[in-house]
């Protein structure tokens, strides 16, 4: 396999399937300015910044959990690779004089988010970005030492600078010939492979039984990165373009399983939804540019965000199997018991599949965590309902972070379907939650607050729905110092 | 040939860079990617690498171990176990009992019992899975308050007593009672916990990332039965300290240094976040009681307080930070009369360590609590109660120490002021007596932190510098470079002390091979005491210097300078450069060590008294917060921040160093909470369930200013410590949360809200409120 370092060619021999992209860099190329925090993808020490070798507009992701096999073709930057003619670029030379670091640890992954988001600005006129769109690149990179003010300034600085786009020209394409995209990437006991096909991925599926499919891998690779697990057999399907698109089918919004968070955010067909709000604090930027929506289905977790937003939705989960077989589940029924779903060994998730008009009917989303920003859910509640004159035409409840698996409160809609939305029957429906789940104790919430949180959060979606919204902490803390 | 230099310019800016903003040194490198950290070091081909397999038992006795799937593991090279050490195997930094390697009995989950070194990280983490480790369960000890009542300690109770406290509580018009457990923190470095060790033909050579190299050395020699002066320990910089790397990294050096001297090979060990967050320790959970009597106007009469550390399993430096707490109970205020006492409990956890801050926020925290609960009793302002508290000159602190400085009562006005206190309590207040489930709460508090370490002997530096023949000078001390610019204020004090400009000054690495026996980096001490040192060395050259240009220009030494790179005898003005090299060839040494002891200080553990600080540094911090009472989601809304640094070296370093420990200090007190489940496991064991904050979890008004007024003693340029002080500042912040949840009971009562303040915690303090 073969990819672009900084613009120069690299050809990738000897590596297995399972080689991480910071590993690489750090072990095999020696370019250490690229640091392991966390090899989790929690704290953006290890940031880079990825583009398609015909293209300038880049993404940053965390190389920790960045399998190599996944950059094939494709352009990596790197710290090293700002500086020109022996100058810091721009976004260094702003860190520098706003003393935006200190011990310097985490400040190569900070200068790379924020040389995304300086690249993006420029692409955009070269406006100086407001301090939301800062702190939201930089969500993901953790510092322990500067309190962040000091690099929220850097990138209020960065484009004030004479102005230098980090990417200016793409790479200079080599030409490297057409593969079988049926044979793997890397090869030997452990294999890598990237169909760019549907058909050719059912075929690889169809000799190699024990393989394990991987999209953005953001969960996946913790297996290797954590649990020193080799893979034996690693597909990845993010080559397959029809899988990676989302459009318009028979009254449907099309999602393939193969999206990525950030298609999703800003995209028309989910303009009317709150979805962008939540996908803000999913997970950073670094997440959202690798992480799909297929994978955060497949990998079965009760804790997932976007399940019960697609409950909420009404949304059903197209699944292939080997003979091109498909068959489509309700979102609800996808999932058995904990950590399992209805995919078996050989099968793959095409896309899902959202009703327009349920789509378009009005929804609310909260997350509730620790903190605020990339953390994931003690609970996570989705509930979309129409109301007639007062009364609830159609009402759809699913949680996160409260059973074994992401599941509608069955119960609580019935109480509400055809009722007069008043406070009496949202207090019934709010309580009717207790005897619907048993939610555990662990390392995020204990179940009691669980519960009081699920009704927490339905009462303020219906009220919502009913009433519009109330100013929250988050509005009022912007308001406050405005 | 003779060089061409410019003449001296008198009307050039005058190059004295102390209380100049300039960048940490190694700023550029940094933003490059340059900056270079032990493991970015260069590997040799035939370099090992360590894991170590451990304790899956907080307490048990080990039968057996079966190690010989893990020697035949792929890429094995070593294993070794505790009967392998050729010296000694206990590696603690005071007290005996911490272990390199576990010997027949194991104390806390994770506790190391043997180490591999294979070819690679992953086959090393691989290999130790494959050990068959045979335990003989024991009950383990995982409450705090379990020990404190079986008297389960590590080492003696300690107490020190003003006045008497039992009498004047029995005659307070008011009494309160109260206990609070105080959470722990994982430090969370961004760089994990590493060593490389390259064995040379004496011994070994060390790269540590560590707060404590002269500590490896030592503890490396120990375990190699070596003397030290076959052990050099270098650390040119940390990813990373805050107290983690001050007893911790010694483990991974000593393991490493072992493997290197018993295969010949260079041996990196590295430990993953996963496996430091479980092996490493943190800072102390505390357990604290205490009863507080005041008079109606709040002031307080005496106070009666026990605080109890967590220590886990060893004593490590829990002797000095569990005294820390102790003396910290009175925060800024005069007790009158007190009785403060601290115990040292044993847990079957792995054994806590030190942490920015050294014990004193966790007793800080607790005496905030009562501040406020005062307030509430008395019906006053909580601002009110802590101004009438203050400290003022002439007032003795429970451990005998007397308050000579007047900082507090200045700082605390001009802050109550320059944030505009009274005007947001009364916004506050009409915002929140218009009902509904957000709240707003407010507080100001006040910070006094002690400066020096405890341990008395520990208050010693040492300093090394060279001036080279074309000008440029090299400076070495025992202070380790973490990010917290010490060697740029050390650089800067050079200068300043030389004449030259801060660009001729080189900060070298930090090796025990140039400066031997140095003190940990720590305590907040690294600036005042390498600092002074430094300058002590440079005072030494400058006077040979001074002798010589006065004899060789014919001058007296009364009319030599060292400014603005040039030196200036009588009418001769001869830059900088051209006068060492003319020393040289006069056969002037260059080269001086520097020493410095803290003066005016001593403490006496047995009585509790004495002088145990230098000078105090103060601070104050005022924080508003916006709560949803039916979830307990909260935003810090407005920091205002003011702090006395006395004159600041580098006022940029300083302010970071406020707003990074403010930021540190209010992750501690919010979002980072440690858990262990019933088996004593860890639960919070990665970034993805332990939350540090972020960007956004920092309020857009963050203002911080210095305080402006020297020193009143005699430290390196009058400037003060400022490494740990600020860590308590975002108290204020935990008692604004308090504050908007009192606000639910209008302001009757405080509702308990044991720190951190998670969302959750926050939710049944509403509840509490609410509930009347």
């Amino acid at each position: 396999m073969e990819f672009y370092l900084n613009g120069e060619l690299q050809q990738c021999t000897g590596v297995d399937a399972n080689m991480t992209l910071l590993r690489y860099l750090r072990e095999r190329l020696g370019k250490v300015g690229t640091k392991e925090g966390c090899a989790s993808g929690d704290c953006g020490a290890c940031t880079v910044l990825i583009a398609d070798a015909d293209d300038t507009s880049p993404q940053a992701i965390n190389s920790c959990i960045c399998l190599l096999g996944s950059v094939q073709g494709r352009q990596v930057l790197t710290v090293e690779g700002l500086e020109q003619d022996g100058e810091l670029h721009p976004v260094q030379q702003a860190m520098v004089d706003c003393h935006g670091s200190q011990c310097g640890f985490c400040t190569p992954g900070f200068v790379m988010s924020l040389a995304g988001l300086y690249q993006r600005s420029l692409a955009q006129g070269g406006e100086t970005p407001g301090r939301h769109a800062i702190t939201d690149c930089i969500a993901g990179n953790l510092c322990r030492c500067t309190g962040y003010r000091p690099i929220v300034e850097a990138g209020q600085r960065m484009l004030t600078y004479p102005q230098r786009g980090i990417f200016n020209e793409p790479a200079t394409q080599t030409g490297a010939p057409d593969r079988d995209d049926r044979q793997p990437l890397v090869g030997g006991a452990q294999r890598y492979y990237q169909p760019r096909s549907r058909s050719n991925l059912r075929a690889i599926l169809a000799v190699e039984p024990g393989a394990t499919l991987v999209a953005g891998g953001t969960d996946l690779a913790l297996e290797i990165t954590q649990r020193y697990r080799e893979f034996e057999v690693l597909v990845d399907i993010s080559a397959i373009d029809s899988l990676a698109t989302i459009g318009e089918e028979d009254g449907y919004i099309r999602i393939g399983a193969g999206v990525r968070y950030h298609q999703l955010m800003g995209h028309p067909l989910l303009a009317s939804t709150p979805l962008d709000g939540l996908l803000a604090r999913l997970g950073s930027e670094q997440v959202r540019n690798r992480g799909t929506i297929g994978g955060n289905l497949a990998n079965g977790s009760p804790i997932a965000d976007m399940p019960p937003v697609l409950m909420a939705w009404g949304a059903d989960v197209e699944v292939v199997n080997t003979l091109g077989e498909r068959t489509r589940y309700p979102v609800e029924d996808f999932y058995l018991d904990y950590r399992q779903t209805r995919l078996q060994a050989g099968d793959y998730i095409e896309a899902v599949y959202i009703p327009m008009h349920l789509s378009r009917a009005p929804h609310r989303f909260y997350k509730l965590s620790k903190r605020f920003e990339d953390d994931i859910s003690s609970v996570m509640c989705a509930v979309s309902m129409t109301l007639d004159g007062g009364y609830v035409l159609g009402v759809r409840i699913a949680y996160g972070g409260m059973a074994a698996v992401p599941r509608r409160a069955s119960a609580a809609e019935q109480q509400l379907l055809g009722a007069q939305l008043t406070d009496a029957v949202i207090d019934n429906a709010c309580t009717s939650l207790d005897n619907e789940f048993q939610p555990l104790s662990d390392v995020r919430a204990s179940a009691v607050y669980r519960l009081d949180m699920a009704a927490a959060l339905l009462r303020r979606a219906l009220r919502a729905l009913r009433d519009g919204d109330a100013p929250d902490v988050f509005e009022l803390g912007e308001v406050s110092h405005a | 040939m003779r060089k061409l230099t410019p003449a001296y310019n008198p009307n050039a800016p005058a190059v004295d860079p102390v209380g100049k903003s300039l960048p940490q040194d190694s700023a550029a490198r940094h933003v490059a990617g340059s900056a270079v950290y032990v493991d970015d070091m260069p590997a040799y081909p035939d370099q090992l690498h360590v894991a170590v397999g451990v304790s899956s038992h907080a307490h048990a006795r080990v039968l057996g171990m079966a190690l010989d799937a893990v020697r035949a593991a792929p890429g094995v090279v070593d294993v070794v176990v505790q009967a392998d050490i050729p010296g000694s195997a206990d590696i603690s930094p005071v007290f005996d009992g911490d272990l390199l390697l576990a010997g027949d009995t194991v104390h806390y989950v994770g506790q190391p019992l043997f180490a591999v070194a294979a070819t690679s990280l992953e086959a090393a983490q691989r290999a130790v899975q494959l050990a068959q480790v045979d335990y003989e369960p024991l009950v383990p000890r995982l409450e705090v308050t379990e020990s404190l009542a079986a008297e389960d300690f590590l080492l003696p109770t300690r107490r020190s007593r003003l006045g008497d406290p039992e009498a004047a509580l029995a005659a307070a018009a008011m009494t309160l009672s109260g206990e609070m457990a105080v959470g722990g923190q994982e430090h969370f470095y961004l760089e994990g916990q590493v060593a490389l060790a390259v064995p040379d033909e004496v011994g070994v050579q060390i790269y540590s990332s560590s707060q404590h190299p002269a500590e490896v050395q030592k503890l490396a020699a120990e375990v190699l039965d070596l003397p030290l002066h076959a052990v050099t320990v270098q650390v040119r910089r940390m990813g990373g300290g805050f107290g983690g790397k001050e007893s911790q990294p010694a483990a991974l050096a000593c393991l490493a240094a072992l493997f290197a001297r018993r295969t010949g090979r260079s041996v990196r060990y590295r430990m993953p976040r996963w496996a430091d967050m479980v092996q490493t320790g943190k800072r102390h959970p505390f357990w604290n009681r205490y009863t507080v009597g005041f008079d109606e106007s709040g002031v307080i009469q005496a106070l009666v307080m026990d605080v109890a550390g967590n220590c886990g399993c060893t004593a490590d430096l829990s002797d000095g930070i569990v005294d820390r707490a102790a003396n910290h109970a009175d925060n800024a205020y005069f007790l009158k009369n007190a009785a403060v006492t601290g115990y040292r409990c044993r847990t079957n956890m792995v054994s806590h360590t030190a942490f920015r801050g050294f014990g004193a926020p966790q007793g800080i925290v607790t005496t905030e609590a009562f501040m406020d609960d005062i307030a509430r009793r008395v019906g006053m302002d909580p601002l009110d109660v802590r101004k009438a508290n203050l400290y003022r000159p002439g007032d003795s602190t429970p451990y005998g120490q007397e308050i000579e400085e007047s900082v507090l009562v200045d700082l605390v006005a001009e802050l109550e002021h320059s944030c505009d206190y009274r005007a947001r309590r009364a916004a506050v207040a009409a915002f929140n007596a218009q009902g509904g489930t957000l709240r707003r709460g407010l507080s100001l508090v006040p910070v006094k932190f002690g400066i020096s370490f405890t341990t008395t002997h520990l208050n010693q530096a040492g300093a090394l510098v060279h001036i080279y023949t074309d000008g440029s000078v090299h400076v070495s001390h025992g202070g380790t470079e973490m990010g917290q610019g010490l060697y740029i204020k050390v650089a800067q004090v050079v200068a300043r002390a030389l004449g030259v400009s801060i660009e001729r000054v080189m900060p070298g690495a930090t090796c025990t091979d140039k400066v031997p026996n140095a003190s940990p980096t720590a305590a907040s001490a690294g600036t005042d005491m390498n600092g002074m040192a430094a300058l002590d060395a440079c005072n030494r050259i400058r006077k040979r210097l001074v002798s010589f240009a006065a004899q060789h220009f014919g001058c007296d030494e009364g009319a030599v300078e060292l400014r603005d790179d040039h030196v200036f005898a009588g009418e001769q003005v001869v830059p900088f450069p051209d006068f060492i090299s003319l020393a040289y060839l006069n056969r002037v040494s260059l080269s001086s060590t520097g020493f410095y002891r803290t003066p005016k200080i001593h403490f006496n553990r047995e009585t509790g008294q004495g002088r145990p600080f230098f000078y105090f540094a103060n601070g104050a911090a005022c924080s508003e917060v916006v709560v949803d009472t039916s979830t307990g989601e909260y935003r810090v809304t407005r920091v205002d921040v003011l702090h006395d640094v006395g004159a600041s070296l580098n006022p940029a370093i300083d302010i970071g160093q406020i707003e990074g420990g403010f930021v540190q200090g209010m992750g501690w007190l919010t979002t980072e909470e440690l858990s262990w489940n019933d088996d004593g496991v860890i639960t919070s064991n990665s970034p993805a369930n332990y939350k540090i904050p972020t960007a956004a979890d920092v309020p857009e008004h963050f203002d911080v200013r210095l305080f402006q007024r020297p020193n009143a003693e005699d430290t390196v340029y009058h400037s003060k410590a400022v490494g740990e002080p600020p860590l308590m500042l975002p108290i204020s912040v935990w008692c604004a949360l308090r504050d908007a949840c009192a606000s639910l009971c209008d302001y009757r009562f405080n509702p308990r809200m044991d720190p951190p303040a998670t969302p959750e915690r926050v939710y049944w303090a509403a509840r509490e409120a609410l509930r009347g």
